[in-house]
């Protein structure tokens, strides 16, 4: 039976709703469902993580150097809890915090990573996108301990009705000191988060400036929405990184996506592909993003965006 | 201080790919190939620290078939002073990549080793991190700013949450990300001089490394299509149809 350990991705205390999902991915593998909380004080995301549905016991490991998530500082102690508890599979979110760390382990793990799981056949076989999610690959991994990163818009996150245990473990393992964290600059904003709103309204280009992305903002909060862009928008300066959305930034699934003003690289496009409705404005009737919209409307996003918001 | 920069010969990120019809792969036969982008901006990254006086010399290294010496070439136009290129025409996965690139990094002793932060072909951003694992050194991935300071670097990654700023000692492993730089285009005469630099060729096996074990493939599909969506004509149509959806109420 596997036994599989999962890696909490979480920040100032609370758990990121990504770890929901790889519980999700984890629950198809089947088996003993362990979730791991390395952090200086780990005691409140441990207690939202114990609630995770089909999580069979919290790991809390508390350790000062736990403070901020460096990967060179958390991967032997992954590497020795998952010896130490037998684990078949060690998975992560697919996130930056989850992609920055897993193959660290893999690597000492001497096993390959399959990163971004998006479907799980068996306990050792896979799918997963390549080429910007334009090809989907079927893949068996070796044998030894199964190392990955799931896809996050390929899951739907596990309800919080469980109640785990959470047990307190230290960990014997080496640290490294030759990397330090320094500083966040976090983008603090009261708008849904990217990767787990139910709508989402990205703005490109065609904005022109950051000013402008105001329009957006305004339509987003009569929606409910939370607000990505395109690398376009982000490379101009207008929105800050954390909002791109695409192959190298969030990938999301959301029940209705609105792109305004973004033409649709296929770079982008790999970011959108999973949303249920997406709806296109775009001046350029030629625009790639209408072959992927279900909803298009031709025309300048000045004049609709405000009369969209007007009238919802 | 020595910068080793690994570049990886990928289809061009402008071409719509192509499945195979049996599954096996996608068609890279006759189909347009360049550096993978985000090896570009370590090229460039490692350039420009160069110009600023903190790297002496820049070797690239690329694995891969004979092709690659075409994206090795155009390493080196960029400014590298000589390449490596390790030579296996099969299939190379990020671990054994990763092995290849920590015999080097023991052979070449670089203060800096910049990769870009995934390939744009199997996307999957795993070299960089495994390699640091394998050399024990620091990883500094998603690099949107680096600044080099004697034995040190500080490094500024996206994350998810937003720009996280890290202190690395060196030598340190440094993953690129889009906004660091801007790759410069490359001109005429460093295209020409580049075809008189120094290529090393040598083998995974004469690097005394040992292929790690891979993951098999099992079949190549393409992804489920989206059908057709419909056109409307103004705000009030759209408002119209997202009603009728129920996404709007």
């Amino acid at each position: 039976m596997s036994k599989i350990l999962i890696v909490a991705d979480h920040a100032d205390g609370k758990l990121n709703a990504a770890t929901a999902k790889v519980v999700a991915c984890a629950a198809k593998i089947g088996g003993e469902i362990e979730v791991a909380v390395f952090a200086a004080d780990g005691s409140s995301v441990a207690a939202a993580a114990a609630k995770l549905a089909g999580v069979t016991k919290v790991l809390q490991v508390d350790n000062a150097a736990n403070a901020h998530p460096i990967a060179a500082t958390l991967a032997p102690q992954v590497e020795a809890l998952a010896k130490v508890r037998g684990a078949t599979h060690v998975l992560g979110a697919g996130s930056t915090f989850g992609k920055d760390l897993m193959p660290r382990i893999a690597a000492h793990l001497g096993v390959p990573q399959v990163s971004d799981i998006m479907a799980v056949h068996s306990a050792t076989s896979f799918d997963r996108p390549i080429y910007a999610g334009n090809a989907i690959c079927t893949v068996e991994v070796p044998a030894g301990t199964v190392v990955g990163t799931v896809r996050l818009a390929s899951f739907t996150a596990v309800a919080s009705s469980g109640s785990a245990a959470v047990e307190k473990v230290a960990v014997t393992a080496s640290l490294p000191s030759h990397t330090r964290f320094v500083s966040l600059a976090a983008q603090k904003s009261e708008r849904p988060e990217l990767q787990s709103a139910a709508r989402v309204v990205s703005g490109g280009r065609a904005f022109g400036s950051a000013d402008n992305f105001k329009i957006l903002y305004a339509f987003a909060d009569k929606l409910k929405a939370g607000v990505g862009a395109s690398r376009a928008a982000v490379d101009s300066g207008y929105v800050p990184n954390d909002m791109q959305v695409g192959q190298t930034g969030k990938i999301i699934a959301p029940e209705l996506y609105v792109a305004v003003g973004i033409s649709g690289a296929i770079q982008h496009l790999a970011g959108i592909k999973d949303a249920r409705t997406i709806v296109a404005i775009n001046k350029d009737p030629e625009a790639p993003i209408f072959e992927v919209a279900d909803i298009g409307l031709v025309g300048d996003l000045f004049q609709i965006l405000p009369e969209l918001t007007g009238k919802l | 201080m020595k910068a080793l920069v690994s570049v990886k010969r990928v289809i061009d990120y402008n071409v719509r790919i192509q499945i195979k019809p049996d599954g096996s792969g996608v068609i890279t036969d006759g189909i347009k190939h360049s550096m993978n982008p985000f090896d570009e901006i370590a090229m460039e990254e490692a350039v420009r620290l160069k110009e600023k006086g903190q790297v002496t010399e820049i070797i690239a290294v690329t694995l891969g078939g004979a092709k690659c010496e075409e994206t090795l070439r155009t390493a080196l136009a960029f400014g590298a002073d000589r390449a490596i290129h390790v030579k296996e025409e099969g299939e190379i996965q990020p671990l054994t990549a990763a092995r290849v690139l920590a015999a080097l990094f023991k052979k070449e002793a670089p203060g800096l080793f910049l990769l870009g932060k995934q390939a744009i072909d199997d996307d999957a951003n795993q070299t960089g991190q495994m390699l640091a694992a394998l050399v024990d050194r620091p990883q500094a991935t998603f690099a949107s700013k680096v600044e080099v300071d004697g034995q040190k670097a500080t490094v500024t990654r996206e994350v998810d949450a937003g720009l996280e700023t890290l202190e690395v000692d060196l030598p340190a492993i440094v993953t690129t990300d889009l906004r660091l730089n801007e790759p410069r285009y490359l001109k005429l005469p460093d295209i020409m001089k580049a075809k008189k630099k120094p290529v090393e060729t040598v083998s995974i096996a004469g690097l005394g490394v040992q292929v790690a074990p891979a993951v098999k493939l099992v079949k190549t599909a393409a992804p489920p299509t989206r059908s057709k969506g419909v056109m409307v004509k103004t705000a009030d149509e759209l408002i119209a149809a997202l009603k009728a959806k129920g996404l709007v109420s």
